[in-house]
């Protein structure tokens, strides 16, 4: 069955764009195959430094014929009227159909050329690709995301009718700049194109250009007693800037290893995209680097490799140029710079900020078990880095490097590790700080962000959260939760208010939102979540343990009968209550009929055993008494009728079944959970 | 490049000249005002503006006062040279063009690894950004790279290809040195041999210091301010064309800019300044450009 071929070939496509081209090629032709109603068979796309590539097979040479209908005027209008809806349907009388007394004109449309189509769709996709950012080049008002020099098009071996100003159409593409033959080839098919690059030195799908950079990365490391340290997001980089991949593994000046080995890495990353590479034993950096070359050079790479290390070299006696003159420096001489630097307009200078999260970390550390002058000295130094050299070159090492610098200063080794790790978790990838002075810390600095934002009315909105808000409350959340912390949410935003705002409420509610979230990302039933937030604890410890014991009590028959029981509670006090006031106040025990007896009974030895459950936080205990009331409820709901003639017997029956429903209030709303 | 006999420095800017020269570009001297980048000669600054074509190509001396490292350090300098190609409108085959002038000074393509990586360009201070690349070969940025967008905010039409040239980085590539004091300036084998310390080290360490530590800070802020009141006052004046004084005008712009990275080598700029300082030049340079092309326009 026929096949469409298009390659859209350019000069060099940032790597960071390859994946979503490919993915937005794709489905431009997805849509635009639909739209004009051409079936068709595998559909791929592909995208490297050079090219856009997509495939298509099982296309029809014609597409199908088709009938629009076209609405007319009502049967028995003027004859004019139809004449006229004849002659702008270009259809004769032959062509009307009546329905429902209204005339339908069924215009035949004889299928396209799908070659014809083919070339529209691929017009229609260069002038309106996504590209994140695109441009223009010499004189031309084409826009592409780097000047587009040809495209290969060809539908069924033949080259597709595609004209676009400025670019050759055709069967002809390049392969590798430098290797191979360096001229055009001829292509009508995938199977052709494809074996025509590898003949030209390209790998056309990225997936094999990461698998080849890893196994040879490998290769190499293996044989020289190293391990590779393997980087997925590097890799992606790497594999949209290679052809043709040839891994090299350099060497290093080992002088350099004494280095924080964070600094090599990054130095190593940031400037050169190379990997770093560690000894097999030990796991310490080896003075050596693994680079992917685009080209296989006829000396097996040795000016390639001794190239890049003299300039790693370069890059890395920068680096040491930073590390010996920071520490030359005491980080609290670097405060002042801080004073210089705005955080926001609205909040203040960074030193400002050092003040309030060094004030903040004190206040915390007794509800976390930290040393309050540990906590504040770390405080003061957190962010003394950000106006240290190697910061300034590596914005990605602050925090390491501030650990760093209060090390060599001597500090407590609790402050170093609270300096290092206060920006923790950075991701949910990331780790949690554990030590207490850490956890102040950390603590400290989300929350002055978050209540600060706050403060100044810049709360998140929809999706747009421009100071990472929701990430800092996340932050706290999981701090809180790994740590088994017992806080209370409202007071650590009281004692960040540093502006007397009083948006502590607010802070509260987008704290819950965001633990609803995790919750729920966490497998937690949304309506369970609710569930236990509506009783307004803002202990989190306490509302997960909640939450699981109810989630657990729910999942046995008890729980799922006195769910039920509870419903039927709230609906008789619902509608009761629209008719008169409930009557409030105890009820009273009355041994006729015995199962109204036997609930007053139960929930009577209930109350007592849920209260002191609920004091020590044993909520499995609570549940359990709950479950207790469970036959009782059932039975009264089953023989007693609430709404007896008598009103005395009456009002006290909905007292008792107020009660039920307070009961179980006391450990979790009922009401929301679904079910 | 063979290792026995690499280009000395100047031998590298004469073979670029002889490359650029025979195609086409009028081989022009480097602008006789202080510049941080050979970008802001107007030669690319202007030229790139409006509709006449036009292919160019010089070296720049390039001063950034910030970095100044005293000499101390083999690899960053506080003046260095970068040679300036502009081709408007680029042509279809400038990345070939690019490539051929590589292996004219040396470089081997099939044994190095050359790589355009993405990096898109923007000089706040001119207003100006396009599209491009870092050139790297063996891992080194030897060359920026760019298909200018806009110059002086103002959208260009044709558009201008640019290529810069880290001529020192280029030269420690070509030469295999590892200290920018160490290349060799002219022939090693001259009997009037000098190294590039001979011909710049003193510059570096005299330099360093006065714009590090002793320039008049209050100086600085007065010129700054009489360039920048001076810009519309020139741009408002006539030449006997009728025409606007452009070229003076940009020239002031041009002084601002260079007092401006003084101030901040000095550190005298607040970090709450600086952006308000940068807008000012961006203003001065979009008058310029706005009265530039007014001016290429009516000509055409």
């Amino acid at each position: 069955m026929p096949q469409f071929l298009l390659e859209l070939f350019s000069e060099e496509i940032p790597a960071r764009m390859q994946e979503g081209a490919a993915r937005d090629l794709e489905r431009l032709a997805r849509e635009g195959l639909g739209e004009a109603g051409v079936p068709f068979g595998a559909l791929r796309a592909f995208a490297g430094s050079r090219r856009l590539t997509l495939v298509v097979d099982d296309l029809p040479i014609v597409q199908a014929d088709r009938v629009d209908e076209r609405k007319g005027p009502r049967v028995g209008a003027p004859e004019a009227a139809l004449q006229g809806f004849l002659r702008s349907a270009g259809v004769s009388g032959d062509s009307l159909v009546e329905r429902d007394g209204v005339w339908f004109a069924m215009i035949q449309r004889a299928g396209r050329p799908v070659a014809d189509i083919l070339a529209g769709l691929t017009q229609s996709i260069v002038a309106r690709f996504p590209w994140p950012k695109s441009m223009t080049w010499g004189s031309g008002t084409l826009r592409w995301v780097r000047p587009l020099h040809s495209l290969l098009c060809v539908f069924d071996r033949a080259v597709a009718p595609v004209e676009i100003p400025g670019v050759r159409v055709g069967d002809l593409s390049e392969g590798h700049r430098f290797m191979g033959p360096r001229r055009p080839f001829r292509a009508r098919d995938f199977d052709e194109y494809r074996e025509a690059l590898a003949g030209h030195f390209v790998v056309l799908d990225v997936a094999e250009r990461k698998r080849r950079i890893l196994q040879g990365a490998h290769a190499l490391c293996v044989a020289r007693g190293l391990e590779l340290v393997e980087d997925a997001g590097l890799l992606d980089e790497v594999a949209g800037m290679v052809e043709w991949p040839a891994p090299i593994l350099g060497d290093m000046d080992p002088a350099f290893l004494d280095l924080p080995p964070e600094v090599v890495r990054t130095s190593m990353r940031t400037h050169q995209r190379y990997f770093a590479v560690r000894e097999a034993a030990g796991g310490r950096l080896a003075p050596h680097f693994l680079c992917v070359a685009n080209i296989e050079a006829a000396d097996g790479g040795t000016l390639i490799s001794a190239g890049n290390a003299r300039v790693l070299s370069a890059r890395l006696s920068d680096a040491r140029f930073f590390w010996d003159g920071d520490r030359q420096v005491p980080l609290e001489a670097r405060l002042e710079v801080l004073k210089g630097v705005t955080f926001h307009a609205r909040l203040g200078t960074l030193h400002q900020r050092v003040e309030r999260i060094e004030a903040l970390a004190r206040a915390i550390s007794p509800s976390v078990g930290a040393d309050p002058d540990l906590a504040a000295r770390a405080g003061r130094l957190a962010k003394a880095d950000l106006g240290s050299g190697m910061v300034g070159e590596f914005p990605e090492l602050q925090g390491v490097m501030g650990g760093y610098y209060a090390a060599a200063q001597g500090e407590d080794a609790r402050v170093v590790a609270a300096v290092r790790d206060h920006y923790k978790p950075q991701g949910p990838g990331d780790t949690v700080p554990g030590e207490p002075v850490s956890v102040a810390v950390a603590m400290a600095d989300k929350l002055d962000t978050l209540v600060g934002f706050f403060a100044i009315g810049q709360a998140p909105t929809g999706s747009r959260d421009p100071f990472a808000l929701r990430r800092a409350a996340l932050g706290v959340i999981r701090i809180i939760f790994e740590n088994g912390l017992r806080l209370s949410i409202a007071g650590l935003a009281e004692l960040a208010d540093r502006w007397g705002s009083g948006q502590t409420p607010a802070v509260l509610a987008f704290f819950a939102d965001r633990l609803k979230v995790l919750l729920r990302d966490q497998g937690r039933r949304h309506d369970l979540v609710d569930a236990v937030f509506a009783l307004g604890d803002d202990d989190l410890v306490r509302i997960a343990a909640r939450l699981d014991a109810l989630a657990a009590f729910l999942a046995t028959p008890d729980g799922a009968n006195l769910l039920a029981g509870h419903k039927r509670a709230s609906n008789i006090l619902a509608a009761e209550a629209k008719k008169e006031p409930v009557p409030d106040g105890e009820p009273a025990r009355v041994s006729d009929p015995p199962e109204e007896a036997a609930l007053f009974d139960a929930l009577s030895v209930a109350r007592p055993k849920i209260g002191a459950c609920l004091a020590t936080e044993d909520f499995t205990g609570a549940m359990a008494a709950l479950a207790g009331l469970r036959e009782p409820v059932d039975a009264f709901f089953d023989k007693v009728l609430v709404n007896a003639d008598d009103a005395s017997v009456r009002a006290n029956r909905l007292r008792l079944v107020s009660w039920v429903r307070d009961e179980m209030g006391g450990v979790a709303d009922f009401s929301l959970v679904s079910g | 490049m063979t290792a026995s006999n690499p280009l000395s420095f100047q031998d590298l800017i004469l073979r670029l000249h002889s490359f650029w020269s025979a195609r086409g570009c009028v081989i022009l001297q480097p602008y006789d005002v202080e510049v941080g980048a050979g970008t802001l000669h107007p030669a690319t600054v202007l030229r790139a503006l409006g509709p006449k074509p036009w292919r160019a190509a010089y070296v720049q001396p390039s001063r950034r006062p910030s970095d100044g490292r005293y000499g101390e350090n083999p690899n960053r300098l506080r003046q260095f040279h970068q040679y300036q190609v502009i081709l408007k409108p680029n042509p279809p085959d400038m990345q070939a063009l690019y490539l051929a002038s590589l292996e004219a000074v040396g470089i081997d393509p099939t044994a190095h690894d050359i790589r355009f990586v993405e990096d898109d360009w923007e000089n706040p201070t001119v207003g100006a950004w396009g599209l491009g690349w870092e050139v790297w070969c063996d891992g080194m940025e030897v060359s920026q790279y760019t298909y200018f967008q806009q110059v002086g905010g103002l959208d260009v039409f044709p558009v201008s290809g640019e290529l810069t040239y880290g001529l020192e980085r280029l030269a420690l590539y070509v030469q295999g040195v590892d200290n920018v004091y160490d290349l060799a300036f002219n022939d090693p084998q001259s009997p009037d041999f000098k190294t590039y310390g001979e011909v710049f080290l003193e510059n570096e360490r005299q330099f360093s210091t006065f714009e590090l530590e002793t320039a008049d800070v209050a100086v600085l802020k007065r010129q700054f301010e009489d360039m920048e009141r001076a810009v519309p006052t020139i741009l408002a004046q006539a030449g006997r064309q009728g025409q606007s004084l452009v070229l003076p005008a940009y020239d002031h712009v041009l002084k601002a800019s260079h007092l401006f990275n003084l101030m901040d080598a000095r550190g005298s700029i607040a970090v709450a300044e600086r952006q308000s300082y940068i807008g000012r030049i961006r203003d001065l340079c979009k008058a310029c450009a706005q009265a530039w092309v007014a001016l290429e326009e009516t000509a055409a």
